[in-house]
This record gives C-alpha cells, structure tokens and sequence, in this order.
C-alpha cells in the first residue's frame, strides 16, 4: 500500500481511523480481559499435570501444544476444548475417573517445551498436583465405623499421606471408627484415593492446594513447638499470687 | 466487470486443468499431509511429529514453535525454556525465507474453512463489497501483545480459533466446531475472505515476518495482461495486486511486496496469459528493464 504515493492519508483521516481502530479493540480488549480473570477461577475439579506452575504462572507458560498430553502413556491428560471452564487448550485430569499414574520419570513433564511444567520436579512424590480432602464426613464409611480403608490402600504412598487415625466410635460406644486422614506434606494429589472411592459420589476429592489448604496468621506461633524449639517455655510460669480470703473464713 | 464465464475459465481452456489448478493442488495437498502427519500419532501411533502447530517435535528431536503464542507467553511475564526458543527461531527463519504468510495458506488449517468459504460465496456469486478494513488485524494483533501485559495470562489464546481449530483436529473440538461454523458464515455472508484477510492477528503476525521473505509472486509478464480480473477475483488480498499488474506508468515494479500476500499461487494458476510467477527477489526478472525498481 505504500506503492500508493498519490493517496496520502490526511491527518483528519489518520485521526479518525486511529480512533476507530482503538475504540474497536478496547470493546473487545475489555471482554477478553474479563474472560481472562474468569479463566483463572476455573473448575476446581480439573487438575493440572506434575510440576505445573501455580495457576496464574501455568497460564501464562503452557503454549497448549498438547505435547505433554501425548507424552502420558496412560493417557488421562485432556486438553481444554473451547467453552469448557478451563483456560482453552491447556492440559488437565480428573482426578474421579483417570488419576495420575505417577510414573517415575515423569514423561508430561520431559516433554513440556517451555518449563509450564517445572523442569526441577524430578521425583514423582515432590508432585502437588492438588490435595486429597475427605470432604464428605457425612457419607464416608469409615466415618460410620465401617472398615471400608480403600482410598487408604489404594494411596501409592500409602501410611504416608493417607494414614488410618482410630477414634472412638462415639455411636455404638463400645467400638472403633478408623478415619482415613491425608497429610498435606505428603499428598501428591494423584487422585488414586478418589477414584477409587466405593461411594456414587466420591468422599474424598483431589482439591487445588490453595482451595484445600488453610494458611496460619503469620505472627501465630504454636505454643507447644515453640517451647520444644526453646527447650524451655517461653513465657514466665503462671504467677502465684497472695490468696485473698475473705476475714470471716480465716 | 467481467462476463459470466467461470473463474480461471480461460485459463482452463488455454493452459489445461492441471496446470491452472497446480498450486491450489499442491497447496491442498501439504495442507493435507501436515494434518495427516499430525493425526497419524494419536489415531495410528506412528509418531513423526507431536504435538500441534503451537509447538510440536518433529522425530522427537526438531522443536518447532509458534512465535506468536511465544511472544504472547513472553508478555504475559513468563521466560520460556530454551527448546520453545530454538523452535520459535527454526519457524522465524523458515517463514523469514519462504514468506510469512505461507503459513496462512500453506500450513494453516483454518484457511481449508476460509477458502470453502471464499469457493462458495463466488459460486453463489454473492457481490464483492468493502464492509470493513483490512487495517483490523494490526489493530487486534496489538491488543492482543498488550492484553496479556495487564491481565498476566494469554488472554487471546482463550479464543483464538486458529490455534483451537488445529488443536481441536488433533484433541478434540468439543463445542469449538460452533466457532469455526461462525468464522465460515462470516466468510459466506458478511465479509469476503473476513477472517484471513481482515480480522486474524496471527496473520498480521505472519505478515511482518514477510518482510524478509525471499521469495515472493511477481507479474514479470504484465504486458500480457487481458484486464480478465480473475486474478483479483480469486486474490484472497487483492488490493495488493493493483500496483504490480497496473503500476508501470507509475514506476512500479512487478513485484507483489506487500506484506499480506500469502504466496498461494492463486494468480499464477488462474492467470491465462501466464502473467505471474512465483520468483525469488534476486532473480533478474524483477529489474527495472521489466517496468520497475526494486527498492
């Protein structure tokens, strides 16, 4: 177009399609960007592959090749097709019907091109993919003092971050109820337990970390660990005041 | 404007089927292939390539990737892996070479759709019109760079049918086949080739990697010239043939240098007169003596 000499743009002209231009991508700019915000809120369910960045950093690494999805010898990696609450094209699984299947050397991740899934990540069980939580105490049957125990054994690190807790079966009085509790430092968010779970809706359910997982107000301290760290109890003994009784009783 | 013959018609007659048709052929036939290619793993097993054309391996060792959605990445704040670099360079300098735009009608699945479109709309004969400019992609490619500076994700990623149609060829569509319905009515019955050669940001992309480029379509041979027009009829630019067909008297050389030309070879096949060639920039043809400059 610059073979044109003869057609110059006016300066009225330039003006006019500039803002033309600009109003018409700022319409659309807007949108985009409140779709941007929301796709960062997606399906919680939806679980990202080993060593995925956090959520917002994932976003914007994964060039959504699919490559780690053809990686997965097993083939529970999806790509995010177009409207479905999750950004598009980027890799996820459910956790209910095709968990990770922690392969040692991680395939997903060696194939990953530009580091969305963390090139470091290089033993399986350093995984955080999400956090197993027994979110359903009402309807899990080892909460009712049944020894159904096989989110427990199914756990690839099974009496590490899943571990039977015995209780008193406050029901019956006289028995035991055996609680299966996810410890978070170990929990790799496999999703083993909760595809396995017997129940029509799983109890127990791979969450996202950061939804799963509480945080400490910073300036809190347990008083116990401090004091075992101190070797000592860190604030003076309880005082032993003067006993004030009355005269009469004397 | 022109008789009632059909497109290339003359130069079916005077050139044969085969070669007025040859790089429409070709062209098919590569965009066939690199989807076979592609398909092939995950339907067959036989893994050539992997991956899809955002990044994909070739023979588990060749990285190509997408420098568009790389830029993209980069603004949205993340450093990539030297693989994904290396690959965005392997595609720079290919398309740096052949031409930009040959990846929009060359490798991109998107333009089977649009050329459908562009095949349907001039069987129906619908009236060419002006409805929007072609200055559009810029705009939308800077959005698309600078969108990602506030929002810290892709953001155009999230519905760029481009990277979704290819992606969904190979993964999956799911609901996707209602966006690539849209962008082929839009072709139909709103704009003529709309989405290529308006809208699409991955092709303005592509086209500044034009710049570049080596080779390049030149109507060496445009004292041969009928005015049939079928040439701008089937130029999903044709804006951009204007001043190489008809520039002589204003000192314009036959070279197609605009940066939205996709090299599709369209003009060389429906050019009766053999008007066009597909040429590199250093070839002689060019010159001066030809009725232009090169600059």
């Amino acid at each position: 177009m610059s073979k044109r000499p003869q057609r110059k743009v006016t300066r009225r002209q330039f003006l006019v399609n500039t803002s033309k231009g600009a109003c018409g991508v700022g319409f659309m700019g807007m949108g985009l960007a409140g779709y941007s915000n929301q796709s960062q809120s997606a399906n919680p369910q939806m679980l990202r592959p080993p060593g995925a960045l956090t959520e917002a950093d994932f976003q914007s690494a994964c060039i959504r090749c699919g490559l780690c999805v053809e990686a997965c010898p097993y083939d529970m990696l999806k790509l995010g097709r177009l409207f479905q609450p999750i950004a598009t094209g980027t890799p996820y699984f459910l956790a209910r019907t095709d968990p990770c299947e922690m392969c040692e050397d991680i395939p997903c991740k060696a194939a990953c091109p530009t580091g969305a899934l963390d090139p470091e990540l290089n033993n399986i069980d350093d995984a955080r993919m999400g956090l197993a939580v027994l979110i359903d105490q009402e309807n899990c049957l080892n909460f009712q003092g049944l020894r159904c125990d096989v989110c427990y054994r199914v756990c690839p690190l099974i009496d590490e971050a899943i571990t039977l807790e015995m209780h008193r079966n406050i029901r019956t009085g006289h028995h035991a109820v055996f609680i299966p509790t996810v410890h978070s430092d170990l929990c790799t968010g496999c999703g083993k337990c909760e595809e396995a779970c017997v129940l029509e809706e799983a109890a127990i359910k791979v969450l996202p970390r950061t939804i799963a997982k509480g945080e400490l107000g910073h300036h809190y301290r347990w008083g116990w660990k401090e004091k075992e760290k101190a070797g000592e109890s860190l604030i003076d003994p309880v005082l032993d005041l003067p006993d004030r009784v009355p005269e009469v009783l004397k | 404007m022109k008789n009632n013959q059909s497109l290339g018609f003359d130069a079916v007659k005077k050139k044969g089927w085969l070669l007025s048709n040859r790089f429409l052929i070709l062209r098919r036939t590569v965009q066939l292939m690199i989807l076979t290619l592609f398909l092939l793993g995950p339907l067959a097993g036989i893994w050539i390539i992997q991956g899809n054309l955002s990044s994909s391996l070739l023979l588990g060792v060749v990285p190509f990737t997408d420098p568009f959605i790389l830029l993209q990445s980069m603004a949205s704040g993340h450093l990539p892996l030297f693989q994904a670099f290396l690959g965005a360079l392997i595609v720079v300098l290919f398309y740096g070479l052949v031409g930009g735009r040959v990846f929009c009608s060359w490798i991109c699945p998107v333009n089977l759709l649009t050329d459908a479109a562009a095949w349907c709309r001039r069987k129906l004969k619908l009236r060419k019109e002006k409805v929007i400019s072609r200055q559009w992609r810029y705009w939308i490619l800077a959005m698309v760079m600078i969108l990602p500076l506030f929002t810290g994700v892709m953001s155009w990623e999230l519905v760029n049918p481009v990277s979704a149609f290819n992606r969904g060829l190979f993964f999956g569509m799911g609901l996707g086949w209602v966006l690539f319905l849209m962008i082929f009515l839009f072709d139909l019955l709103a704009v003529e080739n709309g989405w290529c050669g308006h809208l699409c940001p991955m092709g303005a992309f592509y086209s500044l990697i034009n710049r570049t480029s080596l080779i390049k379509v030149s109507a060496v041979k445009r004292e041969q010239c009928t005015d049939c027009s079928d040439c701008f009829d089937v130029c999903p630019e044709p804006e951009i043939l204007k001043g190489p067909v008809y520039g002589k008297k204003h000192e314009i050389g036959p070279l197609v240098k605009d940066l939205t030309c996709t090299n599709c070879g369209r003009c060389v096949d429906v050019c009766a007169e053999n008007v066009f060639e597909i040429t590199t920039v250093l070839s002689g043809k060019n010159n001066l003596a030809k009725g232009g400059e090169i600059k």
